[in-house]
């Protein structure tokens, strides 16, 4: 299981960067957030898939999964949700003001 | 404090004040009378030092400044350094007091003048009496940059900033390569007192850093004395006020790297290396300079050749001065001590009529408005005393009798003379060639100081072309050069003086193995007798005569040089081209383009983790500890998969905007079946805003039509940023096995499973959340936080460009 979400992982990686590439600034957010997927599901896999129940005392299971890499996985999630609101409105209001979201025809003058 | 650091220090304490007594009594007395006290008063303390150095003391005395790493403000006093002093302070006395003449107190903005000269007075002292070679780079280093504020003087001048760029950029390149050479001798020798290297020569000499420490210095020392090629910057530091010229680029700057040479010969002197390099340079910078100085229209652009070409002199006698080391004792280390003592006191020489003729030069240009050689001419009966003047000066220069530059011509002609008869370095095939460069030079030198004399003050007198009616200089302005001309006559009737008080100490510090033996002294007083550097003076000026005299015949070879290959048109041009091709490297590879500067990021990232990985060769996949795969969890497998290609591949945006939303939830299953039930809740409320939020954006763009035209044409498709994108995805896939397959201890997890009594929490990843890692909670909501009046900043803040 291990090989096969690692392999998903990559496969993650490699469109997130492909879209990252790309001049349109929502594809970059859709990259970015496909890229963070792909983050939390490796987390979660470094820290060992299935190895015993939820980190739930009190429920019968004696093994638990580990619990610190879903800790940090939660902490991920909201800090890369906040991220990713802010570029959106970021990106809103780049439209709003430039009137395009190619990030190649985004260029300041010559000497900035 | 002592009173030799003091007397070092007063010129940069009083610099303070400089601009007070500008501003209090500039308008009723001439700023340069308070500073003209300064170089008086180190005068004074110096020439009561000569007594006791002469008698073969020295003086030593230290103030700490870094002691923890050995660097302390060490001065030291012998021979070699009083006389640099004295010339320092003597020659800055009488420039000063020429100044007070040349330079107007109404126009000229004299506080900067006299603080620049200032600090360059000091730092010149301190560069010539340290003994620690850190604090003789600091000095150094502040000469070079008062060099470059002098010249640059009248700044509202193009050729000014031009002029002093060049010196800046050349001396601080010779400066920053002589600091690595310092850095290697100190590595090589453990101290920094020049001293103590002395007795270390041999270690040095036989040490793997020799060759590139000695090459290193000897950069710093060429660059600041002008020697080819690095002699380009003296012509165009000529653009300073003339007081500075005679000054710093004629007496005092430009032989600071005479004087490293000098002071380290202890040091290098007596091997091949050391021998050839000098003496090289310094004869081809001799032939050098007198050869261009001939062609100058502009006299001061004539006397900077004729400083280089001199300095090129005494740096080719340095150079065969240091075979004594060589032979370390005896009659034949006394012959080649002669050619040291010659260049110690032609430099004393030249610093006298080169102030001189640094002065007239500077009268003529202030009392006729110009120093173009074509211009002027019989300007003798109108200024007899400044023609006197420049006629000592010429003929010292010339090296003709009765001034003093023939006696120290005469020794360079014996030094080069005798050097063809060492029988060591090589010098049986070559040493022909010393006499031959040596005497062509002199002639070349005979005519240009024949043209500065001749040509400005004999001939017609063309008052039409002069700028102003010409008439003799004031009698202040007049004191100084009438000084340095005494001084150049009174040198040639009694050099003996000089000799025994000043001389015999330098020499005894340069070559510290002869100072037992007394030898030295016969061969500064042997200057007169029928011999073969007196024949040599007779041809060169029968030949510099007859070439001064036809001088309109020849002088067209000079235009058969090709403009393009002068040094200064390698100098610019490089400059040019090292800026043109830096700022298109960086136009090249800076686009602007943000896609360009992720792809490089992206590279990188492949590069280096990738191989670091094969490089250490820690590509382990180990599969035997995979949990088993059932159906259910390939099927979300799939579908994430599909998902993902599908936000790749969408044609529209929304169905991206879906898919990415599809995405997500079905991360969010996986939380569910990797025991996950707060990250499956958190995934799934998380996915939903995210998603609203992107339909709100997409929602509000602009509906252009261009934009609708994009929507149909999907992801372009670009082979080079799929092959970074799969290179990236295959990094981090083998880099999750390898981790996989490595584990080095077992994890910590166990320690939380006992939330319920240490935290009194059933959930373990809540416990650990805001209990076990409760910061990691805290910043964390700071983000959000921060994120939100962010947002709300952005939409509520709307400056319009033209507002700010």
């Amino acid at each position: 299981m291990e090989t096969i979400m690692s392999i998903l992982v990559g496969v993650l990686f490699t469109i997130g960067t492909y879209l990252i590439l790309t001049k349109s600034l929502i594809r970059i957010i859709l990259g970015t957030s496909i890229i963070s997927h792909g983050v939390h599901l490796l987390i979660l896999t470094m820290g060992g898939l299935k190895s015993g129940g939820p980190p739930l005392l009190g429920i019968g299971t004696t093994t638990f999964t580990d619990a610190l890499p879903q800790a940090l996985i939660l902490t991920a999630i909201v800090i890369n949700f906040a991220t990713t609101a802010l570029f959106l409105v970021l990106s809103y209001r780049a439209y709003q003001e430039l009137g395009t979201d190619n990030t190649a025809e985004m260029r300041g003058d010559e000497n900035e | 404090m002592t009173i030799l650091h003091i007397m070092i220090l007063i010129p940069f304490v009083f610099a303070i004040f400089v601009p007070l007594f500008y501003k209090y009594f500039n308008k009723r007395l001439h700023t340069g009378w308070f500073v003209i006290l300064i170089p008086i008063i180190i005068f004074v303390y110096l020439l009561q030092l000569i007594p006791k150095i002469a008698s073969g003391a020295t003086i030593y005395e230290t103030i700490p400044w870094i002691p923890s790493f050995g660097i302390n403000l060490d001065m030291y006093v012998d021979g070699l350094s009083l006389i640099f002093g004295l010339l320092i302070t003597g020659i800055g006395a009488l420039v000063i007091l020429y100044s007070i003449y040349y330079l107007s107190k109404e126009k000229e903005a004299l506080h900067n003048f006299y603080v620049y000269l200032l600090l360059f007075m000091g730092a010149m002292l301190g560069l010539v009496f340290s003994d620690n070679i850190l604090v003789l780079y600091v000095f150094w280093e502040l000469t070079s940059i008062s060099s470059f504020l002098l010249i640059a003087y009248w700044y509202e001048r193009e050729k000014s900033r031009y002029g002093a760029q060049k010196s800046m950029l050349i001396t601080i390149f010779g400066g920053l390569a002589m600091l690595s050479g310092f850095i290697m001798l100190s590595m090589i020798t453990d101290t920094y007192s020049i001293r103590e290297m002395f007795a270390m020569s041999e270690t040095i000499i036989a040490h793997d850093l020799f060759l590139p420490a000695m090459i290193l210095i000897l950069l710093g020392a060429f660059t600041k004395s002008a020697q080819f090629p690095f002699s380009i910057w003296l012509p165009d530091a000529m653009e300073a006020p003339t007081p500075i010229s005679a000054y710093l680029h004629s007496a005092t700057m430009v032989k600071a790297g005479i004087y490293l040479v000098a002071r380290l010969t202890p040091i290098f002197g007596g091997t091949a290396e050391w021998f050839w390099i000098i003496s090289t340079v310094g004869l081809i910078t001799l032939l050098y300079g007198s050869f261009n100085a001939v062609k100058q229209i502009d006299l001061k652009g004539l006397l900077a050749y004729s400083t280089i070409s001199q300095l090129g002199m005494i740096m080719s006698l340095l150079g065969i001065g240091s075979a004594a080391l060589y032979f370390g004792y005896g009659n034949e280390a006394a012959m080649y001590a002669a050619a040291i003592t010659a260049a110690i006191f032609h430099m004393i020489n030249h610093s006298t009529f080169k102030g001189a003729l640094f002065m007239v030069v500077g009268i003529v240009d202030h009392e006729t408005g110009t120093r173009d050689i074509r211009r002027l001419g019989g300007l003798m009966t109108v200024m007899p005393i400044t023609f006197t003047v420049a006629l000592i000066g010429s003929f010292a220069m010339a090296g003709l009798p009765p001034f003093n530059g023939f006696l120290s011509k005469e020794m360079f002609f014996a030094s080069v003379v005798k050097v063809m008869e060492m029988d060591a370095f090589n010098m049986e095939t070559l040493g022909v060639l010393f006499p031959i460069i040596a005497w062509v030079a002199s002639i070349f030198t005979f005519i240009y100081s024949m043209i500065l004399v001749f040509k400005t003050f004999r001939g017609k007198y063309k008052p039409e072309r002069l700028e102003k009616k010409a008439h003799e200089a004031p009698i202040g302005m007049l004191i100084a050069p009438i000084i340095l001309a005494s001084l150049v006559i009174v040198i040639f009737f009694f050099p003996n003086v000089i000799a025994d008080l000043l001389l015999v100490p330098a020499v005894a510090a340069i070559l510290p193995s002869l100072m037992e033996e007394n030898v030295l002294e016969i061969h500064i007083s042997a200057w007169h007798g029928f011999s073969a550097e007196l024949y040599m003076t007779i041809g060169v000026v029968v030949i510099g005569t007859i070439m001064y005299l036809t001088l309109k015949k020849w002088t067209k070879v000079y235009r058969l040089y090709p403009q393009n290959l002068t040094i200064n048109a390698l100098y610019n041009n490089g400059l040019e081209s090292s800026q043109r091709i830096a700022a298109s490297i960086t136009n090249k590879y800076m686009t602007g383009y943000t896609r360009d500067y992720l792809a490089y990021i992206f590279t990188f990232f492949v590069l280096l983790i990738g191989g670091t990985l094969i490089v250490s060769n820690s590509i382990t996949i180990d599969l035997t500890n995979d949990a088993p795969v059932n159906i259910f969890e390939m099927a979300i497998i799939l579908s994430m998969l599909v998902a993902a290609f599908t936000v790749l591949l969408a044609k529209s945006r929304l169905t991206a905007i879906i898919s990415l939303g599809v995405l997500g939830y079905l991360v969010s299953l996986f939380f569910v079946i990797f025991r996950a039930p707060d990250l499956a809740l958190t995934q799934l409320v998380v996915e939903t805003v995210t998603t609203a939020l992107f339909l709100l954006c997409f929602f509000h763009l602009p509906k252009f039509k261009e934009q609708t035209k994009k929507q149909k044409k999907g992801v372009p498709f670009k082979p080079l940023n799929l092959i970074i994108s799969i290179a990236v995805g295959a990094v981090v896939t083998v880099f999750a096995l390898s981790a996989n397959g490595t584990q080095i201890f077992e994890p910590i997890a166990s320690y939380y499973e006992d939330s319920y009594e240490l935290a009194g929490a059933k959930n373990i990843v809540n416990a650990i959340l805001v209990d076990f890692r409760g910061i990691d909670t805290m910043l964390e909501i700071f983000v959000l936080c921060i994120a939100a009046l962010s947002v709300y900043t952005m939409i509520k803040l709307r400056l319009s460009r033209r507002e700010k």
